[in-house]
Order: structure tokens, then sequence, then C-alpha cells
């Protein structure tokens, strides 16, 4: 192992202070991260006591900070202390040992480092949501918006169309699922008494996600049937009067409820959950998306006809990905379904369409890094930004106007995500390679 | 009989509006090959300047400052409201489309839908939640016409809308500035190099497709008085389902198109219950796209086509 100093560092282009940290693996500001939430389970209510907070700050202190200004001082300290300070100095600690560590790993069992990984993020997120109820609706909801943008990209990123139907596909998985669910193992007014017992229920939820996603996938033959013939604006509209359609027959079917919606999901969508269906989600799209059938979805949005010559079956690529897309999306339906534990059928219309879309664009398309970028910022900026109240309708939109101005496909657009680039232990070499 | 005479009035007047917001879609398509995704923001903000100044004016003249009569009222409410409405659209293109020219196209949709959020917004800080009721600027009369009664409220909307249409289209075929917007939908590559300004010609296609939409918007706030802030959001992308539907970049298409999304909805809502209005009317515009792929009438893809 060399020290820092080795490390060619252009002045100017890096904090000098940065240079400490360069070769601290992702294992290691995980491990830090751990430490952190671990040090704000332990000592934050001392700490925000001490600092002249009523209470630990929820998502950053932004919901106080914004009301009261005489807190920011206490909620700076508390960030520098409870967050930062943890993460950095366990993080630059640990870098010997976990760039041991995730080299072994990385060399020969690259699925272990790989469940490590995972593993430790979950335990971050397991322990930060744990403070309160609230943090734990926003990582769920941020996790299930993950799942929508990602599958939302494969069309409109990867494919290169304007496709309008995912709050269509949404709806179709969260009914579904709620109707699999609440049918079979709840007593309710709507389907009399459960079927079979309640508690199997959670085992057998995987069920419930296959049928959101399946009967979505069969509602987007609707979309994908056209989309051989037609492309561009015409396959938006076709995809806005499919998430209309959508929308307005569920209104008049009075067995879900009509439009006054459905409720008493059971609360089977816990951290957990949820969790590993994103992860999944991301594992699969990502292998999509890199695989044979990702290519070919870039020919098609490139140029349909030298994909068609170049023996790219078009009509079966459009088929595959609107269906692929469409699945993940229901999925993630039947999780926000159960999440809020309430479903009706205005809250699958055209704001929710503005907001995956904003999330799809500012994230960036044609990327799995952008997906995820964007649906994590403009979730957590407005629950943050919460306390603005209506300025946050101002305020976010304006961020994104600029991001089209200044980066018209996005923040991370057209970037390969490899994990196992991610988990690669960092050495001097490499770090001189890379710069 | 006379309950179908009814609807066709009905559906005539509902039509109107659509028509009127899809060819301000359809313009800017034409000229830029973009949809402007705050047109049905546009329209709200017009119908809420409408209402600005149709106040204002009212009050001045109960207050005698100026004796104004009720006709020259509305006269007066409909163009003032069309040139600040039209100078809002010119602000929209300069600070949301202009830097947008060259990036794809699906950014500038989206700065559009963004700038149609900023505008419900703006006006909810500006006028608080609560609706507002448009004022009534002309006295109703009903004509009574064997069984079929029509306003003549109805009448007005419809011959104004109709009368904007055609003058609008007259425009477009016998003027210079229509001729450039012309050739600019022709082509948007070469034309420019021929010393017609497309920034001018741009900043235009705006402001005339934003004063319709405000004309749409004090008509609406006539027809049924009652605004507020979101009510531009429905009608916005209804109006691109018919501009869409009209065939992209066709006047002609979108303002035929407008009625008949008019007459689908209005027609929808007699024969079946009105809960199933969309479910109907959306699946027929989805027929008529499976069969007729490029709109009424639109030409089939060709170069023009600007990915």
């Amino acid at each position: 192992m060399s020290t820092p100093n080795d490390i060619p560092n252009r002045p100017g282009r890096r904090l000098r202070l940065w240079r400490h940290f360069q070769l601290v693996p992702l294992l290691g500001w995980l491990a830090g991260l751990l430490a952190a939430v671990s040090a704000e389970q332990f000592v934050g209510l001392e700490l925000a006591h001490l600092v002249e907070l009523p209470r630990i700050p929820v998502l950053f202190g932004f919901e106080n900070a914004l009301k009261r200004p005489e807190m920011i001082p206490g909620t700076v300290l508390y960030i520098l202390a409870i967050y930062l300070a943890p993460t950095l100095l366990v993080g630059r600690v640990l870098q010997t040992p976990a760039n041991r560590l995730a080299g072994v790993l990385a060399r020969n069992w690259p699925a272990v480092s790989i469940g490590l990984h995972l593993a430790l993020l979950y335990a971050v997120l397991h322990l930060w949501s744990d403070v309160n109820d609230y943090r734990l609706i926003v990582v769920k909801i941020t996790l299930i918006a993950v799942m929508v943008t990602l599958s939302l990209n494969v069309i409109n990123g990867y494919m290169g169309e304007f496709s309008c139907s995912h709050p269509g596909f949404m709806a179709l998985g969260a009914y579904a699922g709620s109707v699999v669910t609440i049918a079979l193992f709840t007593n309710s007014s709507l389907f009399g008494k459960a079927l079979l017992p309640a508690a199997i229920g959670p085992y057998l939820f995987p069920l419930a996600l296959l049928a959101g996603g399946c009967v979505a996938a069969v509602g987007a033959l609707v979309v994908a049937i056209p989309s051989f013939r037609t492309r561009g604006d015409y396959l938006a509209i076709i995809s806005l009067a499919f998430t209309f359609i959508v929308k307005s027959l569920i209104e008049n079917v009075e067995v879900v409820g009509g439009p006054r919606g459905m409720s008493g999901q059971p609360d089977w969508s816990t951290l957990p959950v949820v969790f590993a269906c994103a992860v999944i989600c991301v594992g699969v799209i990502n292998n999509f998306v890199r695989s044979i059938y990702g290519k070919a979805l870039n020919a098609v949005r490139d140029n349909e006809m030298a994909a068609e010559a170049m023996t790219v079956n078009t009509q079966h690529t459009k088929m595959v990905a609107f269906l692929f897309s469409a699945f993940w999306a229901g999925v993630a339906g039947v999780l926000f379904a159960h999440v809020l534990r309430y479903v009706n059928p205005g809250t699958f219309g055209l704001q929710q369409l503005a907001e995956v879309l904003a999330m799809v664009y500012f994230g960036g398309l044609n990327s799995v890094y952008g997906s995820i970028v964007g649906a994590v910022s403009i979730n957590m900026l407005s629950e943050m930004l919460r306390p603005l109240e209506i300025w946050k309708w101002i305020f976010i939109p304006l961020l994104l106007i600029l991001v089209m101005i200044f980066r018209p496909t996005g923040l991370i657009s057209f970037k390969e995500f490899d994990p196992f680039r991610l988990i690669q232990p960092k050495d001097a070499s490499n770090a001189k390679r890379r710069s | 009989m006379s309950v179908f005479l009814q609807n066709l009035i009905n559906a005539l007047q509902w039509g109107s509006f659509y028509a009127l917001i899809a060819i301000g879609y359809s313009m800017v398509y034409s000229i830029l090959m973009l949809f402007n995704f705050a047109h049905g923001d546009v329209f709200m903000t017009g119908a809420y300047i409408g209402f600005g100044v149709a106040t204002a004016l009212i009050a001045l003249s109960a207050a005698g400052i100026i004796a104004l009569p009720s006709w020259l009222i509305l006269v007066l409410t409909i163009l003032f409201s069309m040139v600040l409405t039209a100078c809002l659209g010119m602000f929209i293109e300069r600070v949301g489309y202009r830097p947008l020219r060259d990036a794809p196209r699906a950014s500038a949709a989206i700065t559009g839908l963004m700038i149609g959020i900023i505008l419900e917004t703006g006006n909810l800080i500006l006028l608080g939640a609560q609706r507002v009721k448009f004022p009534a600027l002309i006295q109703p009369v009903t004509y009574d016409l064997g069984g079929v009664f029509v306003t003549n409220q109805k009448i007005m909307i419809v011959v104004v809308s109709l009368s904007l249409a055609l003058g609008l289209h007259q425009f477009i075929r016998h003027t210079k500035w229509g001729m450039a917007m012309r050739a600019m939908a022709f082509d948007y590559v070469v034309v420019p190099l021929m010393g017609v300004p497309i920034n001018k010609i741009a900043a235009m296609t705006f402001a005339l497709g934003s004063g319709l939409a405000a004309a749409a918007g004090i008509l609406f706030g006539m027809a049924y008085p009652v605004l507020d802030p979101y009510m531009g959001i429905m009608f916005g992308w209804k109006a691109f389902v018919a501009a869409i539907l009209g065939g992209r970049g066709s006047i002609l298409g979108a303002t035929l198109a407008g009625f008949i999304l008019g007459f689908i909805e209005i027609f929808v809502a007699m024969v079946f219950p009105s809960t199933l209005r969309d479910f109907i009317a959306y699946s027929i515009i989805l027929l008529i796209l499976v069969f007729r792929p490029y709109g009424l009438f639109g030409e089939p893809y060709s170069v023009r086509l600007r990915l």
C-alpha cells in the first residue's frame, strides 16, 4: 500500500482535502455510513438536545432550518457531528482493511462481495429509517420511485420513445396486487371473508407482486401492438390515452371500489421486501439493458430502418421492451399500494406522470445511474422542501428547467452501470489509471 | 331529435374550446417540431388575465371614470387579454424553448411541463386557493327554436372561435409573415439561411397560439364561470390529443379534430353513463390512431421527422 502522496493531483481539479479520501473503497464508505447511522441511534437524541434541537432532525434538518432560521447552526453542527465526521473518519481509518477485504472478495467471490455491499447498504437504510416512521415511508417510496423511473427509462431512454403510460401500468399493478392480497388474506367488505389464513400471507406476497406485474404486462399489449406502426408523437398519444383509459376503467368497476378507491391492504411492504424488490429490479433491468436486447433497443432508437436491416427484429424488440418495462412498473405499483395501504384511481393521473417523467429526464436518459440519482434526488428534494409548502412547486420545476437547459439529456446520461467495477478495491495504481 | 340537436349545440361549444387550444399546439409544432406542454396552463392563465381585465373594466365603468357599453367591455377584455397572454407566450418561448432548440425534443417537453407547474403554482400563490367567479359580460338571452334552447352566449362562443380560426388561416395564407411561417414549417434548416428570422417567427408563433388560448380561456370563463388554477391541465392534454388526432402541424386538422373530440365526448355522455365518458372517448381515439397512425389530416412520415 502506498501513501496518498503518490497520487498525481492536479491542483484546482479536486479539493486538497479530498486527496486523503481518494483511496477509500465503496466498502469503506458503507462502513462509515453504518457508523454514522449507528451513532445517530445511540447518541442522536442527546446530541440534538445539546445543540438545542427539540428532536433528531428528520431529513437532514431541512424541515427545521427552513421554518425556524435560528436552528440552522444547531442543524449544521448536528449533521457535521453525526453524519459527516463518523463517515469520513471511519471510512479513512478502515481504508486499508476495507481495500484488502474488497480485493480478496472481488478476486475470488465477487457474488459474495456484492452481497456484503448490499447487506451493508440495507443495514444503513434500516438503521436510518428506524429513527421514525416518516423516514421509513420516505425510504420505501424512494425505492419504489427508483423502480418506476428505471422501468420508464427502458422505454424513454433506451428505446427513445416518449411513453406516457407508466401511471396506467402502475395502476393496473396496484389494483391487481391489492385484489389478490385483500381477497385471499383479509376479511374485507369488498370480497368477503379471507380464503387463506393470513399467517401465510407474507410468504405468498411475491405471488401478488408477480400477479400485479403480469397484469400490467398484459395491459402493455394495448400500447405495444400499436407501437409497431407508430412512433414518436403518435405513440405518446396512444400511451397517454392508455393512461386515461385505465384510470376511467377503474373508476367504473364497482368491485374494486370505483372512484372511492380501495383500502385495507395488509402491511406487507416492509423495508426488507421493498429493498429486495428494488435490488432485484435494478439488477435485472441493468442486465437487460446491457444484454443484446438493450443493444437492440438502442439500435431501434437511433435508426429503426437500419436496425431492421441489420437483422434486429424490431417488432419483437419493442414488444419485449414494453412488456418488460410494464412488468416492473406493475410490481412497483403493488408495493406502492401496500406501502400506502390505500389506492384510488386519482393517484395514477397526470400528476404522477409529470413526476415520473421529471425523475427520468432529471437523472439522465439511457443510464441506470441516472435513474437512481433522478428518483432519489427528486423524491428527497420534494420531501425535504415540504416546509416551503407551495413554493416547493416553484423551486423544483425551476431546478429541472435549469438542468434541461444546461444538460439536455439529464445529469448522468449514457453511462453504463457495472456493479462489479463498483466493488473493486482502490489502490494508487488504479487511481492513477483513472486520472 | 331535439335532444340530439341540443347536444349538437353543446358539442359545438365544447369543441370550440378544444379547437382553439389545439391550434396553438399545432402551430408551434409545425414551426419548431415540438409540443408546447405549457399550453394548457397558458389557457388557464389567459382565463385569469381575462378575469382580471374584465373585473377592472367593469369596476372602472361602474365608478363612472369611463363609461363603456357592455359589448365594448367584452371586446376590450378579449383584446387586452389576448395581447397580454401573447406576451406571456413570447416570454415562455424566450426562457424555456429558445435555449433548448437543438436539444432532444423530450427535454423541451419536460421544460414545458415544468413551466406549466410554475404557472399553476404562481397562480395559487398570487390569488390563493379559492376559486374565482368570472363576471357575466353579456346578458344571457335564451332562444327557443322548436324545443332546442340556444343562448346568445353559445352562439357567440362558436362564432368568435370559428372566426378566430378563420382569421388565423387567412393570416397564414395571405400575409408575408404567414408565408415565412409556412416556409419555416416546410424546412426548418434551410429557410433561416434565406434570411427569414427564425427567432422572430418562433416568438410570433407562440404569441399567436397563446392569444388564441387566451380567447379560449375567456370564452370558457363566460360559459362555465368558475376558474381554478388546475383547470388547464385536463384541457391542455385533451387539446394535445386533438392536435395529434388532426395530424401534427395541420391547423385545419387541429380545428376539426378539436370539434370531433368535443362531439365524441358530448355524445358518449349522452348515450352512456357519464362516468364512462373518458373510457369510451379515448378508446375511440386509440382505434382511430391504430388505423390512421399519422392522424386524420397528417402526412405519413417523411424526411421532415427530426428526432
